[in-house]
Formats: C-alpha cells, structure tokens, sequence
C-alpha cells in the first residue's frame, strides 16, 4: 500500500506553506522526510492524516483519492503525532483499547491486540502502568504501539523524537526501522535531525514549502556532489 | 463500515469519558459547588423578595429553591458543555481529539458521540445534585427523575453542539472566561432559570422576548415540566429543534485547521 501526492499546495491565508509538491512513497520502504523547522512538514502530516483539508492537489492512496475514501484511508494509515496524544492520567492498556474502538473493534480484539503490540514493544508490564508514570521514551512506543494496533499499511511519524534524549532517540529510530523491515510498513518519518536519516533510506527534503530532493539518499549526495547528506541538507536548506 | 463497529466506537468514547471522571472525581466535584451555592445561599436570600405565584407544572405555591432547581441543573450542563467543548479544541482533550479523528468512521458521528459522552457525566453531576437538593426540600416526583432523563440529554448535546461551533468558529472566545462573560452569564441569565417569565414580562417586554427566543429557555423548561411529571410539547420541541440544527452546523462545520487539534502553529 502506498500513497501519492501530486501538486499539494497549501497557504494559511496569505502565507504559502506547501508549493507544488509532489511524491510517491515506495511500498514497504523508510522514507525520511527531512526539513528545517517551518519547512511545512506537519502541514504535509496535516493533509495526510486529513486534519487539514486539501486546497489544492490530490492525496491517493493506492490510486483511490484519500478525499473520497476517507474510512479506508483511516483504515490504512497509523500516526504517530509531534505532541503527546496519550491520556496521561489512564493505564497504557485503557489508551490502547480507546483506539481501538475507535476503529470498531470489540473490547476483547482491543485488548488480545494491545497486548500483542505490547509483548511486542516489550511494555507488557507497563500495561496497568498510568502512562504518567512512563519516561518519554516509553510514552513513545506506546504511541507506536497504538499507531499499529488496527494493523495499518502506512506509518506516518510527524517528528516523534522531539523532546526525547540522545539513546532514546536512537532506539526509537531503530526501532521502527525494525518494524519496516519485519513487517513490511510503508513508513514516513519527519525530522530536522539529520542523525535519524541514513544515506540507504528514501530521503524526501522539503525547505520553504517546495520539495528540493527526493530519492536515495546516496543517489541525492552524487546528485549534488556532496560528501554526506549532512553537507547535502546543508548545502540545499542552509540548516543542518 | 457495519453497525458492530459503530457500536464498539460509541462504548469505547463513552469508557473513555468514564475513566476520565473516575481519575478527575475530585475536580467534578468542586464543580458541584456553584450550583449548591446559587441553591442554598442565592435562592435563601431572594425567596424573600420574590413571590412565586402558582404557576405551571407545579399545582401549588412552591418555594423559591424549587423553582430554581431545574434552572441549576440547565447550568451545571451549561457550563459543562462550554468547558468540554473548549478543552476539545483548545485544550485537555487535544491529545485525544486527534486520536478520535484518525478513526475510520464518519466525523460528525465522532462529534456527536463525544459530546454525548461529556453530556452523559454532566447529567450525573445533575443527579447528584438533585439529591443534595432534597436537602433544602426540593422533592420532585420520583418518576420525574427518570422522566428528566430526555431532556437532559437533549439539553447537553445542544450545549455541547454550541460550544463546540463557538469554539472552532470565534477565535476571540477561545478562553473560558470569554465565553463565560459572553455566552454562559447572558444565555443563563436571559432565561427563566432564575425568573419565571411573565414576572419578566412586566419588568420589560423586550427582555422578556429576548429571553423568549434564548434556547436555553425552552431547555429549562423542558427539564422542569419533565421533572415534575407535565409534558411541555413546545418546550420539547423547541429544544429538539435547536439540537438538532447546532448538532448539524457543529459537526459539519467542524474545521480542525480552524482549532489547535493538528498542534498549536501548524507549519
């Protein structure tokens, strides 16, 4: 499953945030979505996850419009949000099984798959645990946990490292790359550290609102005649 | 979609809401306060200088703590429904607004099942306070109780539905003290919460129109003639009516863009 953005433009007002941009992302692939901050990487989310209605442009996830297919869409895509979207005062369990009956699922499905994504993220202790009492990183795979539990095609992650330190950084990084490779997800993962890109991944790098890169990572370096992605998104946005 | 899974998702925002009341018990409980003061200190002191005729639904002189007691329950609702509505976009309940809308099911079902959801425990903190006020003798039917049931839904979807359109659509009452001084005081005060109406009428026919046209009127009215066991088709009606067209416009006209759902400066 994958999806297709064609000539998305978007302004807030008089303020252009999104010009023109367009992609197409590889079935079972990490793509890093890589910009400075205001680059209009949570906009992009916005649209994808149908927050923000398209102005102009069309979203299509495996050739059916996201506009007219909004149920299946939902069906297909997991998110993981910049900010906290956990109830912090309920247990893991009880915030895993309210998203799943927002996908209809019945309290006992609910709870035989939360647990099964928690064995499988090692939380299965923390279950009754409120999520208040989980360090940022822990609250993170929750939050990953819970994007899969309906068992999407399509992992959207708008920057779900902010706020979280060096090591759990990394292992988050990995460990949806894990997931990718294991499960075959399709997945997007926005940032502005070019830490969390490697040169083997699909790098897409979106400055101002215009995609100014789009391919292998490696490919984009020779592209430019750089040394490293690093100098690459240094040399295309100034950041870096 | 079938209806197993509509059905799933309507228990489920509703465990949610639940859950959420068990954990802030404390904090709703402070907000019974408000009303146990306008019943208890406010209404002591006017009873005095306010007679009540013998007016319908009740068949005889009652005192002052009766007649405002369904006007209490109308504004524990009120302010409820205000606040609810506003933590969805703006506030507490952000984190889980953005879950709600990543499910597969249509929004405006989403919307109206969350609303009822906050309504559902805004009507418990009714019948807590309707058992307090046994304590100053205001003693409806029994059967009113169950009758009530109704129209305090109605009145917490339509307030809920209001709050809702007023915070995704006027950005200058994004605080809850905006909305408090320029829709919570002049909708709860412009009704016949506090005052019967004809009594208004011979204070000022203009207000007494105005009054006439605020739904939170007929709402009151609605919850008074249903507590004490009298049906009110206008008031029913009326309140029906106007749920059912805020219900439309909130849902419909429900923007995330135009509220903090997709995150405080989206860019």
């Amino acid at each position: 499953m994958t999806i297709e953005a064609s000539n998305l433009s978007f302004r807030y007002g008089d303020r252009p945030v999104l010009r023109e941009v367009s992609f197409a992302l590889t079935s079972g692939r990490f793509h890093a979505l890589l910009g400075p901050n205001g680059a209009g990487k949570s906009t992009l989310f916005g649209l994808l996850t149908r927050l923000l209605a398209l102005q102009q442009g069309e979203l299509r996830l495996a050739g059916q419009s996201l506009k007219h297919q909004p149920a299946e869409a939902m069906r297909q895509i997991g998110v993981v949000f910049q900010q906290n979207a956990l109830d912090l005062d309920l247990t893991v369990r009880q915030n895993l099984q309210y998203h799943a009956a927002l996908h209809g699922l019945s309290r006992k499905e609910g709870r035989a798959r939360g647990d099964r994504e928690l064995e499988r993220f090692n939380l299965l202790e923390r279950a009754n645990d409120a999520v208040r009492q989980l360090n940022g990183g822990h609250r993170r795979r929750v939050e990953i946990a819970r994007a899969l539990l309906h068992e999407p095609s399509l992992l959207l992650l708008d920057e779900p490292t902010v706020g979280l330190d060096v090591a759990s950084r990394k292992a988050l990084n990995e460990h949806v790359r894990t997931l990718c490779e294991e499960d075959g997800l399709t997945v997007l993962w926005a940032t502005h550290l070019i830490e969390e890109v490697r040169e083997e991944d699909r790098v897409l790098i979106l400055h101002q609102g215009q995609l100014l890169a789009d391919g292998n990572g490696q490919a984009i370096c020779d592209a430019e005649g750089t040394r490293d992605l690093a100098e690459t998104f240094h040399a295309l946005t100034g950041a870096g | 979609m079938k209806a197993a899974h509509y059905w799933h998702c309507f228990v489920g925002i509703q465990t949610r809401e639940w859950l959420r009341f068990w954990q802030q018990r404390t904090r709703f409980a402070s907000a019974l306060v408000r009303p146990l003061l306008w019943l208890v200190v406010f209404a002591a002191g006017f009873r005095a200088v306010l007679g009540i005729s013998i007016i319908p639904p009740y068949d005889t002189y009652i005192t002052y703590e009766t007649y405002i007691a369904p006007g209490l329950c109308g504004m524990i609702i009120l302010f409820n429904s205000m606040q609810g509505a506003l933590s969805m976009v703006y506030d507490r309940e952000l984190g889980s607004m953005r879950v709600l809308l990543m499910s597969p099911l249509p929004r405006p079902f989403l919307l109206v099942t969350k609303l009822l959801a906050m309504g559902v425990v805004s009507i418990g903190q009714v019948y807590v306070f309707l058992l307090l006020a046994l304590l100053v003798d205001v003693e409806p039917p029994l059967w009113g109780y169950l009758a009530v049931l109704p129209a305090l839904i109605l009145t917490s979807l339509m307030l809920g539905a209001l709050g809702l359109l007023i915070a995704t659509w006027i950005k200058q009452l994004e605080n809850f003290a905006g909305v408090m001084n320029f829709v919570i005081f002049p909708m709860f005060f412009m009704s016949s919460a506090l005052y019967p109406l004809w009594r208004m009428n011979e204070a000022s026919p203009w207000l007494y129109w105005i009054c006439q046209f605020n739904p939170f009127t007929h709402a009151v009215e609605a919850i008074r003639f249903s507590l004490y066991l009298e049906w009110n088709p206008m008031a029913f009606g009326i309140t029906a009516g106007v749920t059912a067209m805020l219900a439309l416009l909130a849902t419909a006209g429900f923007r995330p863009q135009r509220t903090r759902v997709l995150g405080s400066k989206p860019a």
